[in-house]
């Protein structure tokens, strides 16, 4: 009988335009934020922090960005693990060339560099839609991460293109501990997922998904394609790239080229479609399924008394897995699990009854 | 060896292994006329017709007892990969593109990603990841004649691959010109309610075309595995069959040929002329840029009609 | 018809033709609409009528001929400029964007009023809320005076034919446009839906005087809401005038009128 919204009257388009209209839903979501930024850092231990949390939040950043792109704005890529690659690079060039220049900056212009990358490769989108575009992606891809690993200048003439993440310090405090970094990615993530939750609710969020749901009719109302949909890639890339710096900077610590490879791109865009197309909360829970699936599966194997398991049997179980699910929630829950949540919800809201 | 020849032996390398691209684009070709589907597992499939073909061929002589040297093994191993290809399409027709019947194509190309992690990760989980060589018989050595003749290095392999793709592909053209099930696909991919309605079984034509997409890439997982050895780095090259795609346009046969030709040529000749110039590697990547390029300036492909937005 | 001064032409076509490969579509049409009337567009299925409205507002480009809008001559109208100059239409097979609300439907109608950038969007403070509130009163009034105000949240890919014809009206209206392209906006509906769709629209016209070119194949509609009809057959005009001329030339007649297969009131 908690879940009531009897005696809440939205008096003002204020109200009712608010991200959690509902009072219990904001209640939820102070408790849930309170919990992420003071619970976890008191209670959680290092392999939580560094292993799962920390992860999930990077990669719910990088399936926010793909959601932007795809979910909302229509247009499919196969390319996001480039664009984190980009981010990733250029925050390390950065910090390299212009020492003075303060972390956040430098993660900031990663994210920019990014986004102008991905504007480059949005550019065909004039031209092109559909699977035709995601081939077009499939170039980002390969290109960007070949001109990474050949050009020895990206990664400061290192062995193999590999990077090592700077320390990041800010008036005289070094990011060191797994709780430090934790927070750090915790700040970034909440910050721009607030940007995303905003550009989707106002007139740019409108755009995109007119221009993803019927292009000749959003040109009609006087939507330009061209800048929608390349301010899409744009601002898409930018979230990717700054998930690839903090992959780099507060998770891996040590990257090259080949870790942000297809097979990367392939799982952001798995997050996308098992969260829920079209959702912010979608990406997080998008993410936080695909980092802890593998996990999940390894610690079931090890239990098993699995010494007649064929080597490698847990990975490629993984991939099976994988496909398997996509195919299953495009069949039976194509909006993914954002939309099991909600139907969930509606469910509690009416709650004992049926109806 | 003047500069000409060496550049007519580099286009004829490409060449050829264009019409390997061209046999993997064609598996993509029939299944996109068929069901509509850009299906990005043909990749997928070329590596689990390839490894089952190589796993058969090491576990039938513990299961048979036969001579590990015997010719039967050999067609033995042929036809239970063809048999796996058969099941593997009819499970994808009733498990996957039954279900998702009428839902926009941007769906069905993500469904045939997961499907490409599947067929992958069952591929390995039953065979095993490790890399296999595969013989056919056939010696990637250089041709006496033609080196004889213009002094060009022309492989004897590559000469028999592309032999074997211009029959396949001639085959396959004339099956679907003159048989009733090729009839049928051209009035499929022509128009699905309207098939339907003469009493065309669209689920049938599926099948079947999904079978034969399936032997294609069985017949391309053997000649790229001989010549890679099969291990999963084949999916990749399968992948570039995509860019061969969108320079010949999906729905034309031919187009997925000359595609091929263009892709292969012109990607052996970046590789020997820019490589040099940026250290190597030029081929990764080189078709996707080209087809982007070409997208831009003629987005429906070499062979595709162009067609305006009607509201 | 209630008192509302019929002003100067503001849109002209002059010698339009239009083809699809080898099929013409419009042989050499012109026509004129003047400012605060409805005008209404007839003829048979194929003849043209919905080209004629794509060309008006830059869908399809014609292949000859000028539009005059606003006083500016142009060879083709750009689909953008054509909404900036205050055109705003309906489609024939309803062109809704599915995924969304019916309130986001309509606030996109809203959206070239629009002017915040996407940073000041992005951090969704100070002016960015004001407008959105702002544009949602606007869009509240067309949700209000359209009977929709119980659907505002509802996605429009799971509302009935009918009223995704009203929304689509809803997202038109949202512009505030001086000119109003409605491609058979009663197709389809039943009688009550139908009255209900020709009071908004009269009301529209009326009070606001906004101009409207309507394409519709209710006879007994166009004759009552039209100031001057077009009829069109095998993308050629064949009359033009008020309705009851045109109901009595007999050429009309003879094309699409009288044509006994198609019954009275709904020829």
């Amino acid at each position: 009988m908690l879940y009531r919204e009897a005696g809440q009257f939205k008096s003002s388009y204020a109200d009712d335009q608010r991200i959690f209209p509902l009072r219990q839903d904001r209640h939820a979501f102070w408790a849930l934020l309170a919990a992420a930024y003071v619970g976890v850092p008191l209670l959680a231990n290092d392999y939580w922090l560094q292993a799962i949390l920390t992860p999930v939040l990077i990669f719910s950043l990088a399936a926010l960005g793909l959601n932007i792109l795809t979910g909302y704005a229509g247009q499919l890529s196969l390319g996001s693990a480039a664009f984190m690659a980009v981010g990733a690079f250029a925050a390390y060039n950065f910090m390299l060339r212009l020492p003075w220049m303060p972390f956040p900056l430098a993660f900031v212009l990663g994210g920019v560099t990014a986004a102008l990358a991905g504007l480059l490769f949005g550019l065909p989108s004039f031209r092109i839609k559909g699977y035709y575009l995601a081939v077009a992606t499939l170039a980002a891809q390969f290109f960007i991460i070949w001109v990474l690993t050949k050009f020895p200048w990206f990664s400061n003439y290192s062995s193999s293109g590999v990077i090592t993440a700077q320390v990041l310090s800010l008036a005289g405090y070094k990011f060191l501990t797994p709780v430090s970094k934790y927070l750090l990615v915790l700040i970034c993530v909440s910050l721009f997922a607030l940007a995303a939750k905003n550009m989707t609710r106002c007139a740019i969020g409108r755009a995109w998904m007119a221009v993803r749901d019927m292009d000749v009719a959003a040109s009609v109302v006087g939507i330009r394609l061209m800048p929608v949909k390349l301010l899409a890639f744009a601002v898409s890339s930018f979230y990717c790239g700054l998930a690839g710096v903090l992959y780099a900077y507060c998770y891996i610590g040590t990257v090259e080229p080949e870790a942000f490879s297809l097979d990367l791109s392939f799982r952001i865009l798995f997050m996308v479609i098992v969260g829920g197309m079209g959702s912010i909360l979608g990406s997080f829970l998008g993410a936080a399924f695909i980092v802890l699936l593998p996990i999940g599966l390894d610690h079931i194997l090890s239990a098993l008394p699995g010494a007649w398991l064929p080597a490698g049997f847990g990975s490629n179980l993984q991939l099976m897995l994988f496909g398997g699910l996509i195919i299953f929630f495009l069949i039976v829950e194509p909006q993914g699990l954002a939309r099991l949540w909600q139907i969930a919800k509606e469910k509690l809201r009416l709650w004992p009854f049926p109806h | 060896m003047s500069e000409l020849q060496f550049f007519a032996e580099v286009l004829t390398g490409g060449l050829l292994s264009g019409l390997l691209y061209a046999l993997v684009a064609l598996g993509f070709v029939l299944i996109y006329k068929a069901s509509g589907v850009f299906n990005f597992a043909q990749g997928a499939m070329v590596f689990f017709a390839a490894l089952t073909y190589v796993g058969c061929l090491e576990k039938l002589p513990r299961w048979t007892g036969l001579a590990a040297d015997s010719v039967l093994l050999v067609w033995l191993a042929l036809l239970l990969a063809l048999a796996a290809m058969l099941l593997l399409a009819l499970a994808i027709e009733r498990l996957v593109l039954r279900p998702l019947v009428n839902q926009p194509p941007q769906t069905l190309f993500m469904a045939t990603i997961g499907l490409a992690y599947f067929i992958e990760g069952l591929a390995q989980g039953v065979w095993g990841a490790n890399v296999r060589g595969l013989e056919l018989g056939i010696q990637d050595v250089p041709m006496d004649w033609v080196l004889d003749h213009t002094g060009m290095i022309v492989s004897r392999f590559d000469l028999f691959a592309a032999g074997v793709a211009a029959t396949l592909v001639t085959g396959l053209a004339l099956f679907f010109r003159h048989s009733r099930v090729g009839r049928a696909l051209r009035a499929v991919a022509d128009d699905h309610q309207a098939a339907l309605s003469v009493g065309i079984p669209l689920a049938t034509i599926w099948r079947i075309v999904w079978a034969i997409a399936g032997f294609v890439a069985l017949v391309s997982g053997l000649i790229w595995g001989a010549r890679n050895g099969v291990q999963f780095a084949l999916t990749y090259t399968a992948l570039k069959a995509l860019p061969v795609l969108i320079l010949g346009g999906f729905e034309s046969v031919p187009g997925a040929i000359v595609g091929g030709l263009i892709v292969g040529a012109s990607e052996k000749l970046a590789e020997v002329y820019i490589g040099p110039w940026v250290g190597g590697g030029v081929e990764s990547w080189f078709p996707y840029m080209l087809a982007l390029l070409f997208l831009l300036i003629r987005p429906e492909g070499l062979f595709g009609e162009k067609h305006m937005d009607r509201v | 018809m209630a008192a509302r001064a019929i002003g100067p032409v503001m849109l002209e076509l002059r010698n339009i033709a239009l083809s699809f490969g080898g099929v013409q579509a419009l042989r050499g049409i012109s026509f004129d609409v003047r400012q605060h009337e409805i005008r209404a567009i007839i003829g048979p299925n194929g003849a043209g009528k919905s080209s004629l409205l794509n060309v008006i507002n830059g869908v399809y480009v014609p292949q000859q001929g000028e539009i005059v809008f606003q006083g500016r001559v142009r060879r083709r109208m750009d689909r953008h400029e054509a909404a900036r100059q205050g055109m705003a239409r309906t489609f024939q097979n309803i062109a809704l964007f599915k995924g969304m609300s019916v309130l986001d439907n309509i606030m996109t109608g809203r959206l070239l009023k629009m002017r915040c950038n996407f940073l000041q969007q992005a951090l969704y403070w100070g002016a960015a809320q004001r407008e959105e509130i702002a544009h949602r009163a606007r869009a509240e009034e067309i949700i209000e005076f359209l009977e929709i105000e119980h659907l505002r949240k509802t996605p429009v890919g799971r509302l009935p034919y009918g009223l995704q014809k009203r929304v689509e009206l809803g997202r038109a209206l949202a512009a505030e446009p001086c000119l109003l392209l409605l491609d058979e906006p009663m197709a389809g509906m039943n009688v009550e839906e139908k009255q209900d769709m020709c009071r908004y629209i009269l009301d529209v016209n009326q009070e606001l005087g906004t101009t409207v070119v309507l394409i519709e194949h209710d006879m007994g509609v166009v004759m009552d809401l039209s100031d001057r009809v077009l009829v069109l057959d095998y993308g050629r005009k064949i009359g033009d005038g008020r309705p009851a001329e045109v109901r009595a030339d007999p050429l009309v007649v003879a094309a699409y009128l009288g044509n006994p297969s198609m019954p009275e009131g709904h020829a």
